[in-house]
């Protein structure tokens, strides 16, 4: 009984917290975007346009849901719901505070990357499925830009799990300690490599979650708007959300790994809440790079990964693997 | 292999870039043939807003035909103005009063720096950069505000007459004016800072669409697209119109033949139009705007006449034939934009479609010019 109570606790929170981050981060977008651009923002729906988030809501379920002509229709439609499943699932795995977890189990880490390649699959799914050319070059983008930049950050996630010695997402917050320099970023003694594996690591979320600079899925000014062209009303609102509901887990994961999840940075107080305040400094981060940045091309994207990020993480994961042994 | 099996195993498909595409920044399309992400050929396609402006110019007066010089290029309509009130006044040996040219450099210039921002804004916002764009035009609304105030429109002015201005401008009109100079100066290297010396841009534009000068000489590219390929051709240095050659500025020209290039162009023309408008406005003289004695009904003389000005995108040149009565017998525009996009089926053989994209975008491109 206790625990069938216990589900319900987590699964009613889970839900909470996941509808105000997808409809409140894409109001934190909208007005970042706007200071950074000398103007305001939304602000005429409610106070500081608050309500915004909700009217949107109100305008996409409104829409009729047209099905382009030649579009493959199961596919087209099954492409945003694909997209929002694995998202809506990895949240199970998040360990928000030390006893704040919704299922904790051996695994987390390889449920994160496994489920994360679904969201990169459903991308080509939408973008097969429309009948447009636009997305059907969007799709297979986000394809190789998903396999691209998978790759480094799996190996940059095996170093953490070379020193933690667990998948276990709340095993490795527990191992760095409550001060800032326990954390994995900092932990110069396991790895001197560490804060630069953080950066291929964010480098990485950045691009796993199709934002700018990496935004190759859905560049508006050549593909119009990429995989989605095609989607309106809810279709295009659940690609939003599940965008936006990537962010979040990619910056919980990165906070989790390398951030010291809900530790405390000055050693008192550890809980939730530090876990929630690096979470989103990074989710800003990303909203600061995404209206500060131009879009790379393609092409830059790939060399990147491939001639950069790939082989500066293998070398890393071996000089890891040596630190480890030697020390 | 053979060529034919070649072929057989190239798979090309059509894309349809436009009319409605948000990098052509208007109803410009692009038949592209794409060989996977790279371009086998891309002809760009006209006509989608021809509005007859030669054929305007031919059934109608001298007089009427100006408010369609607010409607060719409309983000620099300032300088068609000027070559319409040029080739008149000149068909007619119109003497234009000083003040009046000296407002028409101020005003063209402010126009041209108006037209350069916006390029600028739209050119980040195509490599997928949003925020310059909206700084550009926080900058550019003061001169809209500043055009507003004297011209009486935002965008398509109607500004210039056979023989002088409409309006004189006041006090106000001058310390807005340099109040928004002394403002925009320091925007320029803030610009650079956020904008050009970034890794990701330098990468999109260093080396992308190369341009040489033979090839806008071959399909007669102006303005910053010649100027990006090391060629130092100006109107307003090279056939002195108004009173450009009492003013004191320089022709920015970049050898690299690039995107960089064309851009880095434009960025420094604005720099050098802010010294034309601060020298125009310390020698402005008093007097009138308009000259005495403008026939209401004109009737040019017989002959072929020509003016050329330099707008913000190129070489801007009317040519006219009067047969001495109230209106021409032939009237033809020559609009920059027109030839420096005829290049890009050459120059985008064989692109990436975003670097083609990315050099289209460096071409600045305005449709309504275009098609005319």
């Amino acid at each position: 009984m206790n625990e069938l109570i216990r589900l319900l606790a987590y699964m009613l929170g889970l839900a909470a917290f996941l509808g105000l981050n997808l409809a409140y981060l894409g109001w934190v977008e909208r007005k970042g975007a706007g200071h950074f651009q000398r103007r305001t923002g939304p602000k005429d729906v409610g106070p500081y346009g608050l309500l915004q988030p909700l009217a949107d809501g109100l305008k996409l379920m409104s829409k009729q849901l047209v099905v382009p002509a030649n579009a493959d229709r199961a596919l087209y439609m099954c492409a945003p719901i694909l997209i929002m499943v694995p998202a809506v699932l990895l949240f199970v795995a998040i360990p928000f505070g030390e006893h704040l977890v919704p299922r904790e189990f051996n695994f987390g880490l390889l449920m994160m990357f496994a489920f994360a390649s679904v969201g990169g699959l459903s991308i080509l799914i939408g973008g097969w499925g429309s009948g447009n050319k636009y997305s059907l070059i969007a799709g297979a983008r986000a394809v190789s830009q998903n396999v691209a930049y998978e790759i480094p950050m799996l190996i940059t996630a095996i170093n953490i799990v070379m020193i933690t010695g667990s998948m276990d997402l709340n095993e490795i917050v527990r191992q760095q300690g409550a001060y800032i320099w326990n954390w994995n970023i900092f932990r110069l003694d396991k790895s001197l490599l560490m804060p630069i594996s953080f950066l291929v690591f964010f480098i990485c979320s950045l691009a796993e979650t199709n934002r700018t600079p990496f935004d190759m899925g859905e560049c508006e000014g050549e593909l119009v708007a990429g995989y989605h062209t095609e989607y309106g009303g809810m279709g295009f609102g659940l690609f939003m959300m599940a965008e936006y509901a990537n962010l979040v887990i990619g910056c919980s994961l990165t906070t989790i790994l390398f951030l010291g999840g809900w530790q405390s940075p000055i050693g008192i107080f550890p809980g939730p809440h530090w876990f929630l305040l690096k979470m989103y400094f990074l989710i800003w981060c990303f909203v600061w790079i995404r209206w500060t940045y131009p879009r790379t091309t393609f092409w830059g994207l790939l060399n990147l990964s491939w001639k950069y990020l790939i082989p500066f993480s293998l070398v890393n994961l071996l000089l890891t693997a040596l630190f480890i042994k030697v020390f | 292999m053979s060529s034919l099996a070649q072929s057989q195993l190239r798979e090309t498909f059509e894309l349809n870039i436009g009319p409605q595409h948000p990098a052509t920044h208007g109803v410009l399309r692009i038949k592209v043939v794409m060989d996977g992400e790279y371009i086998d050929r891309a002809e760009p396609i006209l006509g989608y807003i021809h509005r007859m402006h030669e054929k305007m110019g031919e059934n109608r007066t001298w007089n009427q035909f100006w408010p369609n010089m607010g409607r060719l290029d409309y983000l620099s309509a300032m300088a068609y103005n000027h070559c319409y009130a040029g080739l008149v006044e000149r068909a007619m040996e119109i003497v234009v009063p000083e003040r009046a040219e000296y407002i028409r450099v101020i005003t063209a210039e402010l126009n041209r720096i108006q037209s350069h921002l916006l390029g600028f804004g739209a050119y980040i916002m195509d490599l997928g950069g949003f925020t310059p764009l909206m700084y550009a035009m926080d900058e550019r609304e003061q001169i809209l505000d500043l055009l507003e105030s004297v011209t009486g429109s935002r965008l398509t002015y109607c500004y210039f007459r056979f023989g002088g201005v409409y309006n004189d401008i006041d006090d106000d009109f001058i310390t807005g004016t340099r109040a928004f100079i002394k403002r925009f100066r320091p925007q320029i290297p803030m610009y650079h800072k956020l904008v050009t010396g970034n890794a990701i841009l330098m990468d999109r534009l260093i080396g992308v669409g190369p341009v040489s000068a033979d090839m806008c000489r071959k399909y007669g590219a102006t303005g910053p697209v010649l100027r990006g390929s090391g060629v130092n051709y100006d109107i307003r240095r090279n056939e002195p119109y108004s009173v450009y050659p009492e003013l004191d500025f320089d022709i920015p020209v970049y050898k690299e033949c690039d995107s960089m290039a064309r851009y880095m162009v434009r960025m420094d023309e604005m720099v050098q139009s802010c010294r034309i408008i601060e020298q125009a406005l310390n020698k402005l003289p008093e007097g009138p705007v308009m000259a005495e004695k403008v026939p209401k009904a004109l009737k040019p003389p017989k002959g072929d006449f020509h003016y050329a000005v330099e707008a913000a995108r190129g070489t801007f040149s009317m040519r006219a034939v009067s047969d001495g009565t109230n209106t021409a017998y032939r009237m033809r525009l020559r609009s920059p934009t027109y030839s420096n996009v005829s290049l890009f089926e050459e120059a985008s053989r064989g692109m990436l479609l975003s670097d083609a994209l990315a050099f289209l975008g460096s071409l600045d491109p305005v449709i309504p010019e275009m098609d005319r």
